[in-house]
C-alpha cells in the first residue's frame, strides 16, 4: 500500500521532511479523519497542531473574551435556574400537594427526572473510564467535558430524591448519623442504597474530573505567571478601578487548583498509575449506579417494574441517553468555537452515533424483552400492566418513546447519516427526549392503575411541576456554560500524549530504523 | 567552594543552589539524555514533560509505586467498615424487623459495601497520589524560573538536583550537555 499513515505525514513534517501544515484532507475522506482503510490510523487532531498549537486552541477557551452569544446564554440559562430555584422554594414552603401527584400515582415527574439526570451522567464516566481502560484514544477529544457534564447531570439527579421527600428539612435523616431518637436508616431498602450509590457516584466522579484537571490547570497558571513577568504594571485588570490583575487573579487560583503541579516524571507515574485505578473502580461504580437504581423499582412487587431485566437495560438506557446529551452539547460548541473541529473530528461524532446505535437497539431489545417475559410468564397482572403502556391512555408516552428511541437510531446504519453532525444532533435531541419518556413510561404507566380499576387515576403535571424540570435544565446548562468559560474544556496533557510526535520514537522514521 | 559531592553549593552572589536544569526540544531528546543521566548513576533528579511520556519509567530507572497496593488496601477496609456499620445499625443500632428478613440479612449489604469500598479507594487514589509526590507545594524553586514555565507548553526538562551526591555544577553540565540539552542553567534555592 502505499499511502502513507497520517500520523507518520506529520512525524515527517516535524522533523522538517514534508511541507508545512494544512494540506487538503485526502478525497472521501470528511475532514481528513473519516478513513475507511483499516491500515491507516485515521488522526485523532487535524491540521498537524504541535504541542504549542493544542496549549493555544484549549487555554484560549478559559483565557479570551468569551464569544459574543456566552453572556445572553448563561443570562438565559441562569434565569431558568433562577425561576426553577424559586419553585423549589415554593414546593418546600408549601408542600408536595404542589405536584400534581396523587394517591395511585405517587411517583411521577420528580422520580423521572431523578433518573433522567443520572443516566445522562453515565455516558461521563463511559468515556472517561471505560474507554480508558479500552485504550481507546479518541475519547481524548471528549472526556473533559463528558465529565464536566455527568458532575452537572449528577447535581440536577441529586436535587430530585432531595425534594420529594416531602419534609425537605429532615433529608439528614437519609445519611447513618447518630441522632437523639436512636433512630437509624434501614439498609435493608434500596432508596437507601440509591442514596450511597449516588453519593459514591458523585463523588467520585469529581474527584476523576478534578484529578485530569490538575496538570491543564497548571499549564494555565504558568500561561498566567508568564504574562503577569512580561507585562508588569501593564497586565490588565479585572474591572475598571480594581485594583487586581486578571493573570494575577489567575496565576493565583488555577495556582491553587493545581496544588504545585510541575510536571515531574516521577509525579506523571503516580498520576498514572492512580489515573488507571480511578479507571478501573469507575467502571464497576458506574454499572453499578445504574442498577441500583432500578433496583428502585425491581424490588418492589409492582407489576412493570418486578423484572429482572431492569439492571442491564437500565445501564444501557443510561448510556445511550448520556451519548446523546454529550453529542447535543458538543456539536454546537464544534461549531461555535475557533479550532474545535481540529480537535473533535467527524470521526469522533461518528465512534459516539455508532454507540447511539448500538445502545439504541439495546434499550429496544428490553423494550420487546419485557413485552415478551408478560406474556410469557403468564401472569395476567403483567399483560395487562404492558397492554396498557402501549394502548391505554398513556399509548402517546410510550410511542413517543419507541419511535425516538428505537426507530430514529436506525438512520446511523446509513454512512453518510452518521457522519453529518447535523443529523446526528437532530437525533441525539430526540433520544433525549425519549429517553425522558422511557422513565415516564416505566414510573407512571405502571402505578397509574392498581389491581382495583376502584385505584385508577391519571397523573397531570402541574405549573409547579414543569419548571422544576426546566429551571434543572438551566442549572445544567449554567453549569455547563461556566465550564466552557472558565475550565480547561479539553485535556490538554492527554491530548499532547496521543499527538504523533508524542511518541519518543517519532523522528526513528528518518532514520529508517523502527 | 569546592567542588565535593554532597556539599552545599551558591551563585556568585552568595544565593544557595537547588541544582541545575537542562532544556530539551523533544521527547526522544529528552528520553536519550535520561539514559545518560540514569547510567550515570544519578539518584535526585527527574525529566519534566507537558505530558506522561511512553516508557520514561524504564528510561529513569524508577521503581514501580507502591500506590496501587494502598489503594486495594485502603479499598478493602472501607468496604468491611461499610459492611460492620450496616451489620451493628441493623443488629444493634437499630434492630428492625423489615419484610420478615432476618436481621444480618447480609445479601441486602452488598450494594452499600461496594459503594463504601470504592469511595474509599478513589479518595486514596487522588490523595494517596498527591501524598507520595510531596503536592500539594505552592512554592518549588523551577516554579521561579521562567524558562521552566514552558514546560506545560512543549518544552521538555531534566533538572538534577544539587542535593545529589553525584552533583557537581562543572561535570554535571558537562553530562547534560553531551546529552544533548539546548540550554543549561543553574536554579537557585
Amino acid at each position: 500500500m502505499s499511502s502513507f499513515s497520517p500520523d507518520e505525514l506529520t512525524a515527517r513534517r516535524l522533523a522538517g521532511q514534508a511541507p508545512g501544515p494544512s494540506m487538503p484532507p485526502a478525497p472521501g475522506t470528511g475532514d481528513g479523519s473519516l478513513v475507511d482503510d483499516p491500515a491507516v490510523r485515521a488522526p485523532l487532531v487535524l491540521n498537524n497542531r504541535s504541542f504549542h498549537d493544542i496549549t493555544e486552541i484549549v487555554c484560549g477557551y478559559a483565557e479570551n473574551k468569551p464569544p459574543r452569544w456566552w453572556l445572553p446564554a448563561f443570562l438565559f440559562a441562569s434565569s431558568l435556574a433562577g425561576f426553577g430555584g424559586l419553585m423549589i422554594l415554593y414546593l418546600v414552603i408549601t408542600g408536595i400537594g404542589t405536584w400534581g401527584l396523587n394517591n395511585q400515582v405517587d411517583w411521577a415527574w420528580d422520580i423521572t427526572n431523578f433518573v433522567f439526570w443520572i443516566g445522562i451522567g453515565h455516558a461521563g464516566t463511559l468515556i472517561s473510564a471505560i474507554l480508558c481502560l479500552f485504550k481507546q484514544k479518541w475519547r481524548t477529544a471528549v472526556n473533559r467535558a463528558a465529565e464536566a457534564m455527568t458532575i452537572f447531570a449528577v447535581i440536577c439527579a441529586a436535587t430530585f430524591p432531595g425534594i420529594h421527600i416531602g419534609r425537605q428539612w429532615m433529608a439528614w435523616f437519609l445519611a447513618p448519623l447518630p441522632n437523639a431518637n436512636g433512630i437509624w436508616p434501614n439498609f435493608k431498602s434500596p432508596l437507601l442504597w440509591d442514596v450511597f450509590a449516588i453519593s459514591t457516584y458523585g463523588t467520585v466522579s469529581f474527584l476523576f474530573w478534578y484529578m485530569g484537571m490538575i496538570p491543564d490547570f497548571a499549564t494555565l497558571r504558568d500561561r498566567a505567571d508568564r504574562r503577569l513577568r512580561q507585562l508588569g504594571d501593564s497586565a490588565a485588570r479585572i474591572a475598571p478601578f480594581v485594583p487586581i490583575r486578571t493573570d494575577k487573579a489567575r496565576a493565583v487560583i488555577y495556582g491553587l487548583l493545581a496544588v504545585g503541579w510541575r510536571f515531574s516524571s516521577r509525579h506523571w507515574h503516580r498520576y498514572e498509575a492512580a489515573y488507571l485505578v480511578l479507571a478501573g473502580i469507575s467502571t464497576p461504580l458506574v454499572l453499578s449506579v445504574h442498577s441500583i437504581v432500578s433496583m428502585d423499582f425491581a424490588t418492589s412487587i409492582l407489576p412493570g417494574w418486578h423484572t429482572t431485566i431492569f439492571p442491564p437495560y437500565f445501564v444501557a438506557g443510561a448510556i445511550f441517553g448520556g451519548f446523546a446529551m454529550v453529542l447535543l452539547l458538543l456539536i454546537p460548541c464544534r461549531v461555535l468555537y475557533a479550532h474545535m473541529k481540529d480537535l473533535i473530528t467527524l470521526r469522533h461524532l461518528e465512534n459516539m452515533a455508532k454507540i447511539l446505535l448500538v445502545t439504541g437497539m439495546m434499550v429496544g431489545f428490553a423494550y420487546s424483552m419485557e413485552f415478551f417475559i408478560a406474556w410469557f410468564g403468564g401472569n395476567a397482572f403483567e399483560v395487562d400492566v404492558f397492554l396498557n403502556r402501549a394502548f391505554g391512555p398513556y399509548w402517546w408516552a410510550y410511542w413517543t418513546m419507541i419511535s425516538c428511541n428505537v426507530i430514529s437510531p436506525q438512520v446511523f446504519w446509513i454512512k453518510a447519516m452518521r457522519r453529518s453532525p447535523l443529523v446526528i444532533f437532530i437525533v441525539s435531541f430526540f433520544i433525549t427526549i425519549g429517553m425522558w419518556f422511557e422513565r415516564f413510561v416505566i414510573i407512571v404507566s405502571s402505578l397509574h392503575r392498581a389491581f382495583l380499576p376502584g385505584e385508577w387515576h391519571m397523573f397531570h403535571p402541574t405549573f409547579v411541576d414543569i419548571m422544576i424540570f426546566v429551571g434543572s435544565c438551566g442549572i445544567f446548562l449554567t453549569l455547563f456554560l461556566l465550564f466552557l468559560r472558565f475550565l480547561p474544556v479539553f485535556p490538554i496533557a492527554e491530548i499532547k500524549a496521543v499527538l504523533p510526535q508524542a511518541s519518543p520514537h517519532a523522528d526513528d522514521h528518518k532514520k529508517g530504523a523502527h | 567552594m569546592g567542588a565535593h559531592s554532597g556539599k552545599a553549593y551558591a551563585t556568585e552572589c552568595g544565593e544557595p543552589i537547588h541544582g541545575i536544569l537542562a532544556e530539551f526540544a523533544t521527547p526522544a531528546a529528552v528520553v536519550h539524555a535520561a539514559e545518560t543521566v540514569r547510567d550515570a548513576g544519578y539518584a535526585r533528579w527527574d525529566v519534566h514533560s507537558p505530558f506522561p511520556i511512553h516508557d520514561m519509567e524504564s528510561s529513569m530507572g524508577m521503581a514501580r509505586t507502591k500506590l496501587p497496593l494502598a489503594i486495594g488496601i485502603v479499598g478493602l477496609s472501607g468496604a468491611g467498615m461499610g459492611f460492620l456499620l450496616q451489620a451493628w445499625v441493623s443488629t444493634q443500632g437499630y434492630a428492625t424487623m423489615v419484610q420478615g428478613k432476618p436481621f444480618l440479612a447480609w445479601q441486602a449489604f452488598v450494594p452499600v459495601t461496594f459503594e463504601l469500598g470504592i469511595l474509599s479507594a478513589a479518595f486514596t487514589a487522588l490523595l494517596g497520589m498527591l501524598m507520595l509526590n510531596g503536592l500539594p507545594r505552592w512554592h518549588h524553586p523551577l516554579l521561579k524560573k521562567e524558562r521552566f514555565l514552558s514546560v506545560s507548553d512543549d518544552r521538555f526538562f531534566i533538572s538534577v538536583e544539587a542535593s545529589d551526591p553525584m552533583f557537581d555544577p562543572d561535570k554535571t553540565r558537562a553530562l547534560l550537555e553531551k546529552a544533548g540539552a539546548k540550554s543549561i542553567e543553574l536554579v537557585e534555592e
